[in-house]
C-alpha cells in the first residue's frame, strides 16, 4: 500500500493525505464502537449486541431502554471521552516533551489531580462533586506549576520532563501523608478513585466532557501543522514561520485541560496516556505526533480495558485502572523484549 | 562535621523534650531513667538513618554514573516498586504482619525487579532509554497489581498506607542488623566501581579502548545498587529524591569525577536524611511527619532549582 498521496483540486489547492493513516483511524475507531457496544451489553444484566443496537436506535423495549440509556450508556461515553483526552493529551505531551515516557502520569499531572482528589476526600469529607472539582483543579494548578517553573526563556523539553518529575515526587509525598492522615474508610474510597474507575458515572459526567472535548480537539488539530514543525527542532520551525512558544503554550494549555477534565471524571487511569499514542504511532507507522489515531486510539483502549476488567473480575468488582495499568506494563514489557530481539532502541 | 552535628540533633530532638545532661547519660552512663529508653530508641532510628541515607546516596550516585541519566533513582528503575509489590504479597498472601518480617520480602522484591530491569533493559549493552522504559514498565504493571491488593483488601491497604511514605520510626536494633551485611557489602562494591564507571562515562567505546569491562561493570554497578537501595527501602520504606538528589548536589562542587562523588555523596545523604527526619519531627509536634514526606518537599524544590539554574547541556 502506498502511504502517501497527495489529492489535488482543479482550484489548485493540495492536501497530502497519508493512506495508511487513514485506514488505522477508520480501524480503531470501528473497534471503539464494536467494544463500545459489547460493554453496553455486559454487566449484571446481559443484553445480546443486537439488542444493544437496537435500543441505541430508540426501538429498544422499556426495560432495556433504561438500562442502555440510564445505566451504561453515559458510563460508555465517559469512557470514550476520557479514553479519547488521554489520548490527544498524552500525544500532545509527549511531542512537546520530545520524550516517549513524558506522559502526564510521569509529568505529574495525575498525582496533583489526586491530590486534589485526596484533599476533597480526607479534609473535608466531600460528595463526589465536590472530589471532581478538587481533582480538576489540582490537576489545572499543577499544570500551571509546572509550566511556570520550566519556563525560561522558552520551555524546552527536557526541562519540562524534570520540572513535572521534580513536582510530581513533591505532590506524591502530600498525597502519601493525606493518606495516612485519613480514616480507614476513607483511604479505601481514596484509593478506588486513584486507580481510576468508571463505575457510577452518570449523564452529568458526559456532559462537560463533551463540551471541553468539542471545543478543544479542533483548537488542538487546527495547530498539529505547527507541531509538527516543532518535531525538527526550534529553530528550524522558527525559520519556517512556526510561532514556537505561543504554539507550545497553546498546546500545552489545551493538554493539561484535556487531561485534569478526564481525571476528574474518571480518576487517573494509569497508562492510557502512555501507550495511546506509542500504539498509534506503530500502527499507522507514520512520523509526527499522529495526534487524531492516538485519540481514537486511547478511547478504544479505555472501553477495552472497561470491558476486561468486568469480563474478567465481575461486574465493578476491581476499576478499569488495574487492568489498563497491568496491561500497560504487559505492553511496554513486550516492547521491550520484541525491540530488543530486533536490535533496535 | 555536618553529618555529627545532624546526628547528634537527631538524638536530642523529639516529641518528648529531652535536655543535653539526660542525652548525656542515655548515651554514656545508663541511670535506669525514662530518658534513656527515649535515647536508646533515638539511637537506633539514628543509626538506621545513617545506614540508609548512605545506601539511598551511593545507590543514586552509582544508577546515575550506569544509565548516563541524570534522572535515575531507585523510584524510576522500578526498585521501590518491586519492594512495595512484595511488601504488599507478604501482608496479604503470607498474614506477615512485623516489620521484622517484611524486610526480607522488600528485599527480594527490590533485587528481582533489579534483576528482571537488568535482564530486559541491559543484558547485552543496557543504553539509558532501555533501562529506564524497563523500570518504567516494571513499575507501572506492579503498582496495578499493588492496587488491585489494596482494593479488595483492607488489612493491606492499612499497612501499605504508612509502609508508602517512608518512614524511620520504625528502627530498632534487629532491623539494622539485618540490613547491616548487605549494605556494607554493596557500599564496598559501589565505591570500587568508581574507576570503570568513570571511564564509561565518556562513551562506550572510549572506556572499551581504556581498558573497562563493560559488561563486567555495568552487572556489577547495577547488583551494588540494587543490592544498596533494597535493603534501605526493605528497612524503612521508599524514601524518595535522596538519591536522585544528593548526586546532583555533589557533582556541582566535585565535578564529574565518581571517585570523589562517591564518597561525598556517601556522607553527604545521611546528613540529607537525618536533617529531613528532624524537620520532621520538629514541625509537627507532638506527632511526626514521616521523612519520606520530608526529604520529598525539600527535594523537589532543590531539584527544580538545579533543573532550572543548569544549562540543560550539562544535565
Amino acid at each position: 500500500m502506498r502511504t502517501n498521496r497527495a489529492i489535488r483540486t482543479p482550484g489548485g489547492i493540495s492536501v497530502r493525505l497519508d493512506v495508511r493513516a487513514a485506514v488505522v483511524v477508520g480501524l480503531i475507531l470501528l473497534a471503539a464502537l464494536a467494544a463500545s457496544v459489547v460493554l453496553i451489553g455486559t454487566g449484571d444484566f446481559p443484553i445480546p449486541a443486537g439488542d444493544v443496537l437496537r435500543t441505541l436506535f430508540g426501538e429498544g423495549n422499556a426495560g432495556q431502554e433504561f438500562i442502555v440509556n440510564e445505566l451504561r450508556l453515559p458510563r460508555v461515553l465517559v469512557g470514550l471521552l476520557v479514553g479519547a483526552s488521554l489520548g490527544l493529551g498524552g500525544a500532545l505531551f509527549q511531542a512537546i516533551s520530545r520524550n516517549p515516557l513524558g506522559s502526564p502520569d510521569v509529568l505529574g499531572l495525575s498525582q496533583g489531580a489526586t491530590a486534589g482528589a485526596l484533599t476533597m476526600i480526607v479534609l473535608f469529607s466531600g460528595s463526589a462533586a465536590q472530589v471532581t472539582t478538587g481533582a480538576l483543579v489540582g490537576g489545572l494548578v499543577t499544570g500551571f506549576a509546572i509550566y511556570l517553573l520550566a519556563w525560561k526563556q522558552g520551555v524546552h523539553g527536557y526541562r519540562l520532563v524534570l520540572v513535572g518529575i521534580g513536582i510530581s515526587a513533591i505532590v506524591t509525598a502530600v498525597n502519601g501523608y493525606l493518606l495516612t492522615k485519613s480514616t480507614l474508610t476513607e483511604a479505601a474510597q481514596a484509593v478506588v478513585w486513584m486507580t481510576g474507575s468508571l463505575s457510577g458515572r452518570d449523564w452529568t459526567q458526559v456532559w462537560p466532557l463533551l463540551w471541553l472535548c468539542a471545543l478543544l480537539v479542533p483548537l488542538v488539530l487546527a495547530n498539529a501543522r505547527g507541531l509538527r514543525m516543532m518535531e525538527m527542532g526550534d529553530d528550524v520551525s522558527n525559520a519556517l514561520g512556526v510561532r514556537v512558544e505561543r504554539v507550545r503554550l497553546l498546546l500545552l494549555v489545551a493538554a493539561v485541560l484535556l487531561t485534569a477534565a478526564a481525571t476528574a471524571a474518571a480518576g487517573p487511569v494509569s497508562f492510557v496516556a502512555l501507550t495511546a499514542p506509542q500504539l498509534a504511532r506503530r500502527l499507522t507507522r507514520s512520523p509526527g505526533p499522529n495526534l487524531v489515531p492516538s485519540l481514537c486510539m486511547g478511547a478504544t483502549l479505555l472501553v477495552t480495558a472497561d470491558w476486561v476488567s468486568q469480563k474478567v473480575f465481575g461486574a465493578d468488582q476491581l476499576p478499569v485502572g488495574v487492568v489498563t495499568g497491568v496491561l500497560g506494563g504487559v505492553y511496554l514489557l513486550w516492547l521491550l523484549v520484541t525491540e530488543r530481539k530486533a536490535g533496535r532502541i | 562535621m555536618l553529618l555529627v552535628l545532624v546526628a547528634v540533633a537527631s538524638i536530642a530532638i523529639g516529641a518528648k523534650g529531652l535536655s543535653v545532661q539526660q542525652v548525656w547519660h542515655g548515651l554514656f552512663e545508663d541511670t535506669g531513667t525514662y530518658g534513656d529508653v527515649v535515647v536508646a530508641d533515638r539511637l537506633s532510628r539514628t543509626v538506621l538513618g545513617l545506614l540508609a541515607g548512605a545506601a539511598l546516596g551511593l545507590s543514586g550516585a552509582v544508577l546515575q554514573a550506569l544509565t548516563r541519566n541524570p534522572l535515575a533513582d531507585p523510584g524510576l528503575l522500578g526498585i521501590n516498586a518491586g519492594a512495595s509489590a512484595a511488601v504488599v504479597t507478604a501482608i496479604t498472601f503470607f498474614g506477615v504482619t512485623s516489620i521484622s518480617g517484611y524486610v526480607w520480602f522488600a528485599f527480594v522484591g527490590a533485587a528481582a525487579v533489579g534483576a528482571l530491569v537488568w535482564f530486559l533493559g541491559g543484558s547485552r549493552g543496557a543504553t539509558p532509554v532501555r533501562l529506564a522504559l524497563a523500570g518504567t514498565a516494571i513499575s507501572a504493571a506492579l503498582y496495578g497489581y499493588l492496587q488491585a491488593v489494596m482494593i479488595t483488601d483492607d488489612q493491606a491497604l492499612n499497612k501499605m498506607r504508612f509502609w508508602t511514605v517512608g518512614s524511620l520510626s520504625s528502627a530498632n536494633n534487629s532491623t539494622i542488623l539485618q540490613v547491616l551485611p548487605f549494605l556494607a557489602a554493596g557500599s564496598l562494591l559501589a565505591l570500587t566501581l568508581a574507576r570503570p564507571l568513570n571511564a564509561m562515562e565518556m562513551g562506550d567505546d572510549t572506556a572499551r579502548a581504556l581498558g573497562a569491562n563493560l559488561n563486567r561493570t555495568r552487572a556489577l554497578a547495577m547488583l551494588s545498587a540494587t543490592v544498596l537501595c533494597g535493603a534501605a527501602t526493605a528497612a524503612c520504606g521508599p524514601i524518595v529524591f535522596v538519591g536522585l538528589m544528593v548526586p546532583h548536589i555533589v557533582r556541582s562542587f566535585t565535578g564529574p569525577d565518581l571517585r570523589w562523588i562517591l564518597p561525598y555523596a556517601t556522607i553527604l545523604s545521611p546528613v540529607l536524611l537525618l536533617g529531613s527526619d528532624v524537620i520532621g519531627r520538629m514541625v509537627a509536634r507532638p506527632a511526626e511527619l514521616q521523612v519520606g514526606i520530608v526529604t520529598a518537599l525539600i527535594g523537589g524544590p532543590v531539584f527544580i532549582f538545579l533543573v532550572r539554574r543548569r544549562r540543560t547541556a550539562q544535565l
